[in-house]
């Protein structure tokens, strides 16, 4: 196992490095640069300052030795510095990274285990008015933006009952601690990782009950029927455990985009977190910054792909790691 | 109907007289919106928007305007002009300390001035005629200018030329110096806390050189990206103050009408910001001049003001906005005329060549004139293209003259001199850069008036020259004025006193108060 997990360290490096080399061409062939930007927001661009930006942000520099300091920073776990928000990539990163992961963490949570749930139920009473409530719950928040369920959301919530806080992390100038502090945060929380989680729960449910509902059909489940267990042991330990490999497949690779995948919802509820840092980046072009958070993206995807290789280990035994 | 309502609003709620004359009370904290989020706080390094208007709290200039544009004091508290205008002498107000408690003196103006030609395009060009600037005491500060130049006194705003700290920033690397995240000013608030993403906290100098101000014990400037969410929580009362621009502006007649809630359309006098469209002259069916006018009577203006922008602004008349010095309405007119547009394109042999629009990206409400102005022109016969792009494709393009129409609005600060003459001069033609003559307007005479105009006295002589200037230029249309805008202030009535100048919301809230 220990070969494998060295194996694909490897490979996962050098792919990083092709995304990074990629993602830098990419970000520059969007039209405009950030001295660009700057000296519009200024409201002034005589050449002077456009050339002063040029030279502060390092664009002055040809880009292939550009391409060059940049990935001698990554390889030194240096992601450079954003001139635009005069602050280290990395801190930047750092200080928007647990708002997203407590967002994103909490909305992979509820769908999948919602998911699972609702997907075991319509599988299990499959043709029912309960399989055909679920289904059609879970394709209508499939089928509608998260933007839209996030506005709707808002206008219930907050403006019509005034339940839930409609912005932010936590109660500004509360000044709270411990365990109200807690709450706090929980009760900012709840819409954001609704909305954001009710997507993923759709693809879970709907998943999970294809999967179980192939499964059901196979041999060795008539075999534990014919044995005499339980329907309800049927599900958990034969049906529902064989059915979970597909999802775990895709929980893999939606965790993989956890970091970077919440933009949406982080803006609209103005949530200071990573997804809002990367929209805002480019938006400003702020190159560095922008490559910054890819690069951890990417990591991310890579480490999760490798987790969920493991997890298949854990859930199916029969699979083996290939040296 | 809106416009009515919102016109009542503004009557009853604005900043009235009754608040004035009140008695202000202390203590309170206000909650405001600010988006986007700032890219730092050090506003002699960074001058968009948002910048100003946190640190227009942390900082000061040596001056401050009144709505009608008069000087008032500030860091400077009197001023002195030599008879043959070319020596302007500033008495600074003594007592003065930063943030940190060191005293603000002439040594800290002078250092400010050189660090502002480095750092700060706007000051840089306002100091363009300054031939030196000395400190015979430490409270005098003396500007001598190589020829008189008009609009000099009106160059010292907070956002134009802030001062900074000489012993927090001399001999460091400005670039990277810590102060630039902690901002260290003479304001009237301190910076305290900035959680990115989230919000940015001030709280009272309790050593603020004017007595008993600010009122207020802190301010909390919300970070909310989303225009929607940011009614929502103005709406739900979790903010008192959203500035000029923060809501899409169909949302303003909505909010307008909530209970305790005033709006303001005062505090923009020192920008006036100016909408117009930028007319390609180098080529294709737009370097005729009978074009531009066509376009000019094509576009219905009104219709603009009074849908896509509430009933908020003005129809603009020429490249003056009316509340800035030498504005003259005595240029000719350009009524909504479609049959006379359509005359006119015909004059000029236009045969439906085809012509990129360029929209602003700046959300719904400059998306929807994007498409009027498309339905306009397309009416009068004329085939458009909408190019859609982010702001920053957007500035590349004009900036690269690939465009044919392209939506902006640019302040013009007080003088013809300042913001409105580096929209027409041909010095000012060069590719890569977004905001001067990207039209590529060339008339020698424009350029001798504008010249002649920025040093000529007395005062009388300007305003000839500005008043000739317009008129040519309305007549040669360069570009296509549409509206002055006006960016409504909306804000809990108990909120009083937070715009007393023609700066506004950017000019910090040093006399804002709470009617609790």
């Amino acid at each position: 196992m220990l070969s494998f997990v060295a194996q694909r360290v490897v490979k996962g490096v050098i792919v990083l490095l092709a995304i990074v080399v990629l993602n830098f061409f990419l970000i520059r062939l969007a039209p405009g640069d950030p001295a660009v930007v700057m000296a519009g927001e200024a409201g002034a661009s005589d050449q002077i300052f456009v050339k002063q930006l040029r030279e502060k942000f390092g664009l002055d520099k040809p880009l292939p030795e550009q391409l060059f300091i940049y990935v001698k920073g990554v390889v030194t776990l240096d992601l450079g510095f954003s001139f635009r928000q005069q602050a280290p990539v990395s801190k930047l990163i750092l200080e928007r990274l647990p708002a997203t992961l407590l967002l994103t963490l909490t909305a992979f949570a509820i769908s999948l285990m919602l998911g699972v749930l609702f997907g075991s139920f319509a599988a299990r009473f499959a043709g029912t008015f309960l399989d055909t409530g679920i289904t059609v719950f879970a394709l209508i928040f499939y089928a509608m933006p998260i933007f839209w369920v996030a506005l709707m959301g808002i206008l219930l919530f907050s403006v019509t009952f005034d339940w839930l806080p409609s912005f932010g992390y936590e109660t500004v100038g509360a000044n709270l601690t411990g365990l109200a502090h807690a709450v706090d945060v929980a009760k900012h929380l709840i819409m954001p990782a609704m909305t954001l989680g009710l997507f993923f729960m759709a693809t879970y449910t709907r998943m999970t009950r294809a999967s179980m509902l192939e499964v059901k059909r196979l041999d060795f489940v008539k075999t534990a029927r014919a044995k005499g267990l339980s329907d309800a042991v049927i599900q958990r330990r034969h049906v529902l455990r064989n059915a979970l490999l597909p999802v775990v497949t895709l929980a893999g690779v939606h965790s993989g985009t956890l970091i970077g995948g919440a933009v949406i919802t982080e803006t609209v509820f103005a949530w200071p977190g990573i997804g809002r840092l990367m929209y805002d980046a480019l938006l400003q072009r702020d190159y560095n910054l922008l490559l910054g958070v890819f690069v951890i993206c990417s990591a991310m995807v890579l480490i999760f792909n490798l987790i969920t290789d493991l997890v298949y280990r854990l859930v199916d035994p029969r699979i083996e790691f290939a040296s | 109907m809106p416009k009515r309502v919102l016109l009542g609003v503004l009557l009853a709620c604005g900043l009235t007289a009754s608040a004035l004359a009140q008695e202000p009370k202390t203590g309170g904290v206000i909650n405001a919106v600010i988006q986007p989020e700032p890219p730092g706080l050090m506003l002699a390094m960074v001058q968009n928007g948002p910048v100003q208007m946190v640190s227009g709290n942390i900082f000061e200039g040596l001056l401050r305007y009144s709505p009608k544009l008069e000087p008032l004091p500030e860091l400077a508290e009197s001023w002195t002009v030599s008879e043959d205008a070319k020596t302007y002498t500033f008495k600074l107000k003594k007592g003065v300390t930063w943030h940190d408690g060191k005293p603000f003196t002439a040594a800290d103006v002078l250092f400010s001035i050189e660090m502002l030609k480095q750092t700060h395009a706007r000051a840089r060009n306002n100091l363009v005629q300054v031939d030196k600037v000395e400190a015979p005491d430490d409270y005098t500060v003396v500007f001598t200018l190589k020829q008189p130049f008009g609009p000099f006194l009106g160059i010292f705003e907070v956002g134009s030329m802030p001062m900074v700290p000489k012993h927090l920033y001399d001999g460091t690397d400005w670039k990277t110096n810590p102060y630039n995240n902690a901002p260290v000013g003479t304001g009237p608030f301190m910076f305290k806390e900035w959680q990115k993403g989230s919000f940015i906290r001030m709280v009272k100098n309790p050593n603020y050189h004017e007595k008993g101000k600010p009122y207020l014990d802190e301010v909390y400037w919300q970070v909310i990206p989303d225009a929607a969410a940011r009614s929502v929580a103005y709406e739900t009362g979790k903010v008192d103050v959203l500035p000029g621009g923060s809501v899409e502006n169909f949302d303003v007649p909505r909010l307008s009408k909530l209970k305790d809630t005033c709006v303001t359309g005062a505090g923009w006098e020192f920008f006036s910001p100016l909408a117009w469209l930028w007319l390609n002259n180098r080529q294709g069916p737009l370097a005729d001049k009978r074009v531009r006018q066509a376009i000019m009577y094509a576009i219905d203006r009104d219709f603009a003001k009074d849908v896509i922008w509430n009933g908020l602004g003005k129809v603009a008349t020429g490249p003056s906005a009316s509340t800035i010095k030498y504005y003259t309405a005595d240029v000719p007119k350009y009524p909504y005329d479609p049959a006379k547009a359509k005359a006119l394109l015909k004059e000029a042999g236009y045969k439906g060549e085809k012509i990129r629009l360029l929209p602003l990206a700046y959300g719904e409400t400059w998306q929807r004139w994007g498409e009027a102005v498309k339905q306009n022109l397309q009416d009068v016969g004329m085939t458009i293209e909408t190019i859609a792009t982010d702001v920053a494709g957007g500035n590349q393009k004009i900036g690269d003259w690939d465009y044919d129409i392209a939506f902006t609005y640019l302040y013009q600060y007080g003088d013809p001199a300042l913001g409105v003459g580096r929209n027409y001069v041909s010095s000012a033609i060069a590719k890569g850069q977004v905001f001067n003559n990207v039209e590529g307007y060339s008339n020698p005479e424009i350029d001798k008036l504008f010249a002649d105009g920025a040093v000529a006295t007395p005062d009388s002589k300007r305003k000839e020259i500005y008043e000739k200037a317009q008129k040519i230029l309305v007549e040669d249309v360069p570009v296509a004025w549409m509206l002055e805008l006006q960016f409504p202030t909306i804000m809990r009535c108990k909120v009083k006193n937070l715009i007393t100048t023609g700066i506004g919301v950017n000019d910090g809230f040093k006399d804002a108060w709470l009617d609790k």
